[in-house]
C-alpha cells in the first residue's frame, strides 16, 4: 500500500527539512516559524480573523518547489508595463536577465538574507510558512532624503506541468527619513501555484512610500499577501491595491502609525467573478498623535464570487486628535455573489474623529435606464457604470502611469469579462 | 411616423393608460396637456421602453416598425429621444464621455462612422454655442451637482448632439425660470424641419408659447379627452383641468 501523499503544512514542513540548509541567511528565525507552524497549522475558520476565508484548498494540496524556470516567461512579461525601474522575479526568484539594471538600493534577498522585525510569524502562521521557506525577495534601502524614483516589482508565475507550486518572496522596504519611493507591485502568471509573498516596510520620518499593487495572477492560483508596514513622524504611506486575479486570494496589510503626524492610506478594489474568492483584510494602528488614515474599499462581484473585507482601525490611548476614515461599498452584479465587510473601531482616546462606513447594492435601474435611452447598450452600460464606481478609488493613485496601469488593468477585465 | 393604437399600460398591475389614441405624423410638434397623475410620464416611459411598465394591450408603431419589440437601445439609435422630467446623475461619468458614448453607439447601430475625440469636440462645442451653455458643462460629471436648469440645460444639449427624429420631453419646463425656458424651446424649435416630430408633455401652457404646437391633445384618466389645435392649449390654462374634464365626463 503507497503511503498518502502529504499536503498541506506536513508537506511544507517536509519541504523544509530537504531545503534548510540551502535556504539563505541565519536559520534561526526559519526554525521557530516552523515550529509555529507544527503548532498552530493554518488558520482555520475558528480563528476569527479567518472567519471568511477558507484555507482548505491550501490544506488539501500537495505544493512543490518551482524549478529552475523551464518555459520563456517574456509573453508573461509583455503584458506588464513598463513603468520605473523594472525588476522582474519568475516563479519567486530575481531574474537578473529580464530586469532593468537593478539600482544600487536594491539587493535580492538571495544573497542578502536577513528578516526584519515588522512581521509577526509568532501570531500569523501564513508568515510563518514565509519565514520557514523564504529564498528570495527584494531588499530596498533608501538612505536619508533620497529621492528613489519609481520601481515596479514585477512577479511571474509559470506553468509546471503536472506540478503545483508554492513559493514565499520576502521583500523589505526601508524609506529613511525624508527619503521618497514609488513602489509599483504587479502579479501574474499561468497554472495553478501559491504566491505567498511578505513584506516589511519602514517609513522614517518625514519619508513617502507609494505603493501600488496589481494582483492580476491566474484564474486558478493563491495569492496571499502578507504587509507589514510602520510609519513614523510625518510620513506617509500611501497604498493602493487592485485584485483581479486567482481563485483564492487575501491581501491583509498591518499598518501602525508610529509617530506623531504619520499618514497611511489602505485603498483597494477588487473586481471579481466566477467562483473568484477574495478578502482584503487591513489593520490599522494609530499608536502617535495627529495621525491620518484614509481608507476606500470597492468590491464588484459577478457571477459567484466573494469578496471579503475586514477593516479593524486602532486608536490608542495617547494618540490623541487621530483622523480615521473608511469606507467599504460593494456592488453586486449577480444574485449569486456576495461580500462579507467587517468594519471594527477599537478607540482608547478621547479626543479622535474616526468614521466608518459600509454599503451593498446592485447597478442603479435608473442609471442604466439612462444610458440605455441615449443609445448605450445595456452590456456598455453597465461597464460604465462599474468603472465609474472603481474610478473614485482608483483616483486615489496620484501616480500617473500607475493610475493609467490600473485602469487599463480594469478595461481589459471587462472586455474578457462582459456582464 | 408615430402611430398610437388603443395603447393600455399598467405597472404592478394598476392600470395607469387605458386606450390612448394618437398619432404624430412626420415634421410635426404635438403636445400632450394634462392633470398630475393623468399618465403623461407612464405615456413618455413606455415609448422610451423603461422597465417595470407593463403594456397590456394596444400597439405603438414607429416608421412602420413595432416600437414595443425593441430595447431602449435600439430605440435611441433609430431615432427616439427622451427628454428626463428628472435627468439622472452619473457621479464618476464625465458628461463629454457620456456624449460620445451615446452618439458613437447610436452611429455604430445605424452603421455610421464613430466621431473621434476632435470631431465631436467641434460639434459638441458647436451646439453649447448655440445654446448659450458654458463650455465647462462638458467636464463635469453626468448632472451631478447640477442646478435644476442645468440638468433641463443638458437634456437639451444631448437633444443637439444626438439629433433624434421623435423627441418626447416630459415636463422638461418643469422647474425652469424663464431664460432656461427659452433655452429649451430653442433646442426644439432649432431642430423643428420636415424630419423631426416631437411630443412635449406638459402641465402648463407656459412652454407652448415657445414651443407651438401643430396639435395638443388633453390626457387624464389614461385617457385623451380632446384634441385641437394651439388654440387647446389656451382654453385648458383659461378653464382649468378640472372643468375640462367635467365637460368631457
Amino acid at each position: 500500500m503507497n503511503a498518502p501523499i502529504a499536503t498541506g503544512v506536513p508537506a511544507f514542513l517536509a519541504r523544509f527539512e530537504g531545503l534548510r540548509t540551502r535556504l539563505p541567511g541565519d536559520p534561526a528565525p526559519r526554525l521557530a516559524a516552523a515550529e509555529v507552524l507544527r503548532t498552530l497549522g493554518l488558520p482555520g475558520r475558528r480563528n476569527e480573523a479567518w472567519h471568511y476565508t477558507n484555507l482548505r484548498p491550501i490544506e488539501d494540496a500537495a505544493f512543490s518547489e518551482p524549478l529552475t524556470a523551464l518555459r520563456d516567461s517574456g509573453m508573461l512579461l509583455a503584458r506588464v508595463p513598463h513603468i520605473g525601474t523594472r525588476l522582474v522575479f519568475v516563479d519567486g526568484r530575481f531574474r537578473v536577465d529580464l530586469s532593468d539594471t537593478p539600482p544600487a538600493i536594491f539587493r535580492p534577498f538571495a544573497m542578502h538574507a536577513r528578516f526584519g522585525d515588522l512581521a509577526q510569524p509568532a501570531r500569523e502562521p501564513l508568515v510563518a510558512l514565509n519565514t520557514m521557506l523564504a529564498e528570495d525577495g527584494a531588499i530596498i534601502t533608501l538612505p536619508n532624503d533620497a529621492d528613489g524614483g519609481t520601481i515596479t516589482l514585477v512577479s511571474l508565475a509559470t506553468e509546471a506541468p503536472g506540478r503545483t507550486t508554492a513559493f514565499h518572496p520576502r521583500h523589505q522596504i526601508r524609506v529613511a527619513a525624508g527619503a521618497r519611493l514609488t513602489l509599483v507591485e504587479v502579479a501574474l502568471g499561468t497554472g495553478t501555484y501559491l504566491h505567498n509573498p511578505v513584506t516589511e516596510i519602514a517609513v522614517e520620518d518625514g519619508a513617502t512610500l507609494t505603493h501600488v499593487r496589481l494582483q492580476d495572477e491566474s484564474p486558478s492560483a493563491y495569492h496571499l499577501a502578507t504587509l507589514y508596514s510602520s510609519v513614523a513622524a510625518s510620513g506617509t504611506y500611501d497604498s493602493f491595491t487592485l485584485t483581479l486575479g486567482g481563485r483564492l486570494s487575501r491581501t491583509e496589510i498591518h499598518a501602525t502609525l508610529t509617530g506623531a503626524g504619520a499618514i497611511a492610506h489602505l485603498n483597494a478594489a477588487q473586481i471579481l467573478t466566477g467562483i473568484q474568492h477574495a478578502d482584503f483584510t487591513s489593520v490599522v494602528r494609530h499608536a502617535a498623535p495627529n495621525g491620518t488614515s484614509r481608507q476606500t474599499v470597492k468590491n464588484v462581484l459577478a457571477g459567484s464570487s466573494r469578496g471579503v473585507f475586514q477593516g479593524r482601525i486602532e486608536v490608542a490611548r495617547d494618540a490623541q486628535k487621530t483622523d480615521g476614515y473608511q469606507m467599504n461599498q460593494a456592488l453586486l452584479l449577480s444574485p449569486d455573489a456576495e461580500v462579507n465587510s467587517k468594519p471594527e473601531l477599537e478607540i482608547f482616546a478621547d479626543d479622535v474623529k474616526c468614521s466608518h462606513g459600509a454599503t451593498v447594492g446592485e447597478l442603479d435601474a435608473e442609471q442604466l435606464f439612462y444610458l440605455r435611452s441615449r443609445g448605450v447598450p445595456a452590456s456598455e452600460a453597465r461597464a460604465i457604470l462599474v468603472r465609474a464606481f472603481l474610478s473614485e478609488a482608483i483616483e486615489a493613485v496620484a501616480h500617473d502611469d500607475a493610475r493609467a496601469m490600473l485602469e487599463r488593468a480594469v478595461s481589459d477585465w471587462w472586455e474578457q469579462h462582459p456582464a | 411616423m408615430l402611430d398610437i393604437r388603443g395603447l393600455a399600460a399598467s405597472i404592478n398591475d394598476t392600470p395607469i393608460l387605458k386606450g390612448i389614441d394618437l398619432t404624430v405624423p412626420q415634421g410635426e410638434v404635438h403636445a400632450i396637456m394634462g392633470p398630475n397623475g393623468s399618465g403623461k410620464s407612464t405615456l413618455a416611459y413606455v415609448l422610451s421602453g423603461r422597465e417595470g411598465y407593463e403594456v397590456t394591450s394596444g400597439s405603438v408603431t414607429y416608421d412602420g416598425k413595432d416600437l414595443l419589440a425593441i430595447e431602449p437601445e435600439d430605440r435611441a439609435a433609430a431615432g427616439v429621444f427622451l427628454a428626463f422630467q428628472y435627468p439622472v446623475e452619473l457621479p464618476g461619468v464625465g458628461n463629454a464621455n457620456f456624449l460620445r458614448t451615446a452618439l458613437n453607439a447610436q452611429r455604430r447601430a445605424r452603421g455610421e462612422a464613430e466621431l473621434d475625440a476632435v470631431q465631436f469636440l467641434k460639434l459638441a462645442r458647436g451646439e453649447l454655442r448655440r445654446l448659450a451653455i458654458a463650455e465647462d458643462m462638458l467636464k463635469r460629471n453626468v448632472n451631478v451637482g447640477f442646478s435644476g436648469g442645468e440638468k433641463k440645460r443638458n437634456e437639451v444639449l444631448q437633444m443637439a448632439i444626438l439629433r433624434p427624429r421623435l423627441a418626447i420631453l416630459d415636463e422638461t419646463d418643469s422647474g425652469l425660470d424663464i431664460d432656461a425656458l427659452k433655452i429649451v424651446a430653442e433646442g426644439v424649435n432649432a431642430l423643428r424641419g420636415p424630419d423631426f416630430s416631437a411630443l412635449v408633455i406638459t402641465h402648463y401652457q407656459r412652454l407652448l408659447d415657445h414651443i407651438v404646437p401643430d396639435r395638443v391633445h388633453v390626457l387624464a384618466g389614461g385617457r385623451i379627452l380632446r384634441s385641437g389645435g394651439p388654440e387647446l392649449a389656451r382654453e385648458l390654462e383659461a378653464k382649468g383641468y378640472t372643468d375640462m374634464v367635467a365637460e368631457a365626463a
